[in-house]
């Protein structure tokens, strides 16, 4: 549905409304607009996803339209969005219903087979033998088979100081959209600082204490795990940075310093990695990372 | 939570103001994502009284006076030069056009504070004059569009605002002090501005009529420039010309007014109570089309020059920017805006239009870039600059990636890489010292109509 015909449609109800009864009656209530242009008129939809949701205003008769239409412009949140009796307008339904759908989906999807050799990366997989696994088995995504574990071991040669991973985690779109320039940012970021960054690894059904399990593998100083945040409502391509200085097995959650909201509507995705790089190189000059690197600020 | 100590002076046709505010230093952005440095509050601390600009003559600013007075309001206040962070001088209205403006300006810039910029020019005097008076919050609280005008002395500073934004700038040469009085109303100064528009003469008592008729006319150019009025010869005549372009008359929702004259918009003073036109220009005003309308007056009035000086001139860059080899603080840095594409080519030309080797290249950006891009950028960036220092403001979130991707070309050359600063075109840049992780920047215009000595 384009903008003018939603117009058309507003238009359409308050034309529809008895002025003494401001609530539209959900039978009057039409949000399929059938385009008779279409090849296939009698099923065709427009697709509610296509509608940018900072420019749909369905309140009718507000007080401020312009002021308000001004304050959705800075935030992704369905406000706004009128309503029909008690409950939300069948638009805002199918709209709510169709991004949560996307969000599902991309839990579900996954990269290329050859993501990681496209990449350059070493590609391993975790003990999860498919998605549903290393959705139910959150302990599995940690941790690699022997077979696994030699690849990354032979792969890895001596001890790297600082070693990059990269997981699919719960969005394989995000991964796809930033990792590769955020890595790329990494890298340099860390050789202007005469760090050299070795050979990346990609891991299959990654969690992020998948790093832990690397660095026992390894005996890195320092991983950073860029992996796909659980897919939300707004955006399916959110990525977050997992620093762990002294990566193990165990290691407690409070030792990870995290940069998240990487993607395009966020922090840039080479910019982040310029911040990661500068991070990594404070992280490692303090020996510590996590909630130690902040009350040591703070002291 | 880092606290700034910013000073305003403003030099200004008929008087000269300084206020003393601190700008706090916050991070919005949350403990898990990359900081997000901004100026959160903006506290007056001190406010001076409000003095008339001392002249040596009327082609002279006596700046060692102002000086001196710096020095007294500082006492005063109980403060050195030496705790002044930041802060801006400005040299505003008929001032500006003194034959020593410029030497005062630097003087007292230098002499206010290690950081203290000097700034001069209509289209500066226009922005700040808006923020200081809070025309531009109610922009931005409201979304209406607002006319301000800043009436001073000398000049009007207009600036059109839409959403909270200055869209347009511009100067009239409308102001309260064109025509002085001595205390038994005899006319002692005409400005050159006003040649051929009143019948004034040096010396003459004039009547009521003769009065209003200057205020009169004075009024309707201000009324052209709100496109409340259809615009002649007027305008254009009484349009100063410093500025890069003319004002097209625009229609805004409201008009708000600060400067000397708004204080005489609404209250009622005896017609020759400040020597001069601003009472009658005043009350010409009030009576005009310009109040017929919704106007305001801003929430500071004489004095939102020199608090839009004071509060509003540093801005933050972006919190991930990239410096290395760069001595800080930098002032005076000119500025070439290029346009998309950059070619290695606009970059080499940017310099060669400057007389120094430092240019600060600026351009819009890209909103979520490839790193290919960036390096792609980096590279044409050195490869035009040859070997001078690189100084690059970005509009979007980009800079710390692209200084590091500078760096690995060119391990050597002193670099500098901001964002998040929107540049004007004629302006120049003044970097101070890091304030965390953000760097604190002066976008400023030096546009200074200097009559030169015969």
């Amino acid at each position: 549905m384009n903008k003018q015909e939603l117009t058309n449609l507003v238009s359409e109800i308050l034309s529809q409304m008895n002025g003494t009864q401001p609530q539209v009656k959900a039978s009057e209530y039409k949000t399929v607009v059938y385009n008779e242009d279409r090849p296939d008129p009698a099923g065709a939809v427009d697709d509610v996803s296509k509608i940018d949701l900072r420019k749909l205003y369905l309140v009718e008769d507000p007080a401020d339209e312009k002021a308000f239409r001004r304050l959705k412009e800075r935030t992704p949140a369905r406000l706004g969005s009128g309503r029909a009796g008690p409950r939300y307008k069948t638009l805002t339904m199918l709209r709510f219903r169709a991004d949560h759908a996307a969000a599902q989906d991309a839990v579900f999807s996954e990269l290329p087979e050859d993501f990681g050799q496209q990449n350059g990366l070493v590609s391993v997989k975790t003990e999860c033998k498919d998605k549903d696994e290393y959705l139910t088995r959150p302990d599995k995504g940690r941790r690699f088979d022997s077979e696994n574990a030699a690849k990354i071991k032979s792969a890895i040669t001596g001890t790297p100081r600082v070693q990059l991973v990269i997981g699919d985690g719960l969005s394989s779109a995000a991964i796809a959209a930033n990792a590769m320039d955020c890595a790329a940012a990494i890298r340099d970021g860390l050789k202007v600082r005469g760090i050299e960054l070795g050979q990346g690894i990609f891991v299959k059904y990654c969690r992020v204490g998948a790093g832990d399990a690397v660095g026992d593998i390894t005996g890195c100083e320092l991983v950073c795990v860029l992996v796909g945040e659980r897919p939300g409502l707004v955006t399916d391509k959110s990525m977050s940075a997992y620093i762990t200085y002294k990566p193990h097995t165990g290691v407690s959650e409070s030792a990870r310093t995290v940069v998240s909201n990487i993607h395009a509507q966020g922090t840039p995705a080479v910019e982040a990695g310029a911040y990661v790089a500068e991070l990594i190189d404070t992280i490692l000059k303090r020996k510590v990372s996590g909630v130690g690197l902040h009350t040591e600020e703070a002291q | 939570m880092d606290k700034l100590l910013s000073i305003g002076l403003d030099v200004g046709t008929t008087t000269t103001q300084l206020i003393l505010s601190e700008l706090t230093v916050e991070n919005k952005g949350n403990a898990f994502s990359v900081p997000e440095m901004v100026i959160g509050d903006r506290n007056i601390l001190y406010q001076s009284p409000v003095i008339f600009t001392p002249l040596l003559s009327d082609e002279l600013v006596d700046g060692e006076a102002i000086a001196r007075w710096v020095g007294e309001q500082y006492t005063a206040a109980g403060i050195t030069k030496e705790q002044v962070d930041t802060g801006a001088v400005i040299i505003t209205g008929e001032t500006s056009r003194k034959e020593n403006a410029q030497e005062v300006l630097h003087h007292l810039a230098g002499f206010a504070g290690d950081f203290v910029v000097a700034t001069a020019g209509p289209d500066l005097e226009s922005t700040l004059s808006a923020k200081g008076a809070g025309a531009v919050d109610y922009s931005e609280k409201t979304g209406k569009t607002v006319l301000h005008m800043d009436i001073g002395g000398g000049t009007s500073n207009l600036s059109f605002i839409e959403n909270g934004r200055i869209t347009a700038t511009g100067c009239l040469n409308v102001g309260g002090r064109l025509v002085k009085f001595s205390e038994t109303g005899e006319v002692t100064y005409i400005s050159p501005v006003l040649e051929g528009l009143c019948g004034l003469s040096l010396g003459e008592i004039p009547t009521p009529a003769k009065l209003s008729a200057i205020t009169e006319i004075l009024t309707q150019a201000l009324e052209m420039a709100a496109d409340l009025r259809p615009a002649t010869a007027l305008l254009d005549k009484l349009t100063t010309k410093e500025n890069m372009g003319f004002w097209q008359p625009k229609k805004a929702e409201v008009i708000s007014f600060s400067g000397g004259v708004a204080d005489c918009i609404e209250s009622t003073h005896p017609p020759f109570a400040f020597g001069d036109l601003g009472v009658t220009l005043g009350a010409a005003i009030r009576q005009s089309k310009l109040c017929g309308g919704q106007y305001r007056l801003g929430e500071h009035t004489i004095r939102a020059t020199v608090l839009g000086a004071g509060s509003h001139s540093t801005q933050l860059s972006g919190s991930t920017v990239f410096f290395d080899g760069v001595q800080l603080p930098k002032q005076n840095l000119p500025v070439a805006m290029l346009t998309e594409p950059i070619t290695a080519e606009k970059v080499r030309s940017a310099y060669a239009g400057q007389d120094t080797d430092t240019v600060v290249l600026s351009f819009a950006g890209e909103p979520a870039p490839t790193y290919a891009r960036v390096q792609a950028l980096a590279s044409t960036i050195v490869s035009g600059s040859g070997n001078r220092e690189i100084f690059v403001c970005v509009e979007t979130d980009m800079a710390k990636a692209l200084g590091n991707a500078i760096r690995l070309l060119s391990p050597q050359t002193p670099c500098l890489c901001i964002d998040r600063v929107r540049m004007q075109p004629e302006s120049y840049l003044d970097i101070g010292l890091p304030v965390g992780p953000a760097l604190p920047v002066v976008v400023k215009t030096l546009v200074l109509a200097t009559k030169k000595s015969p």
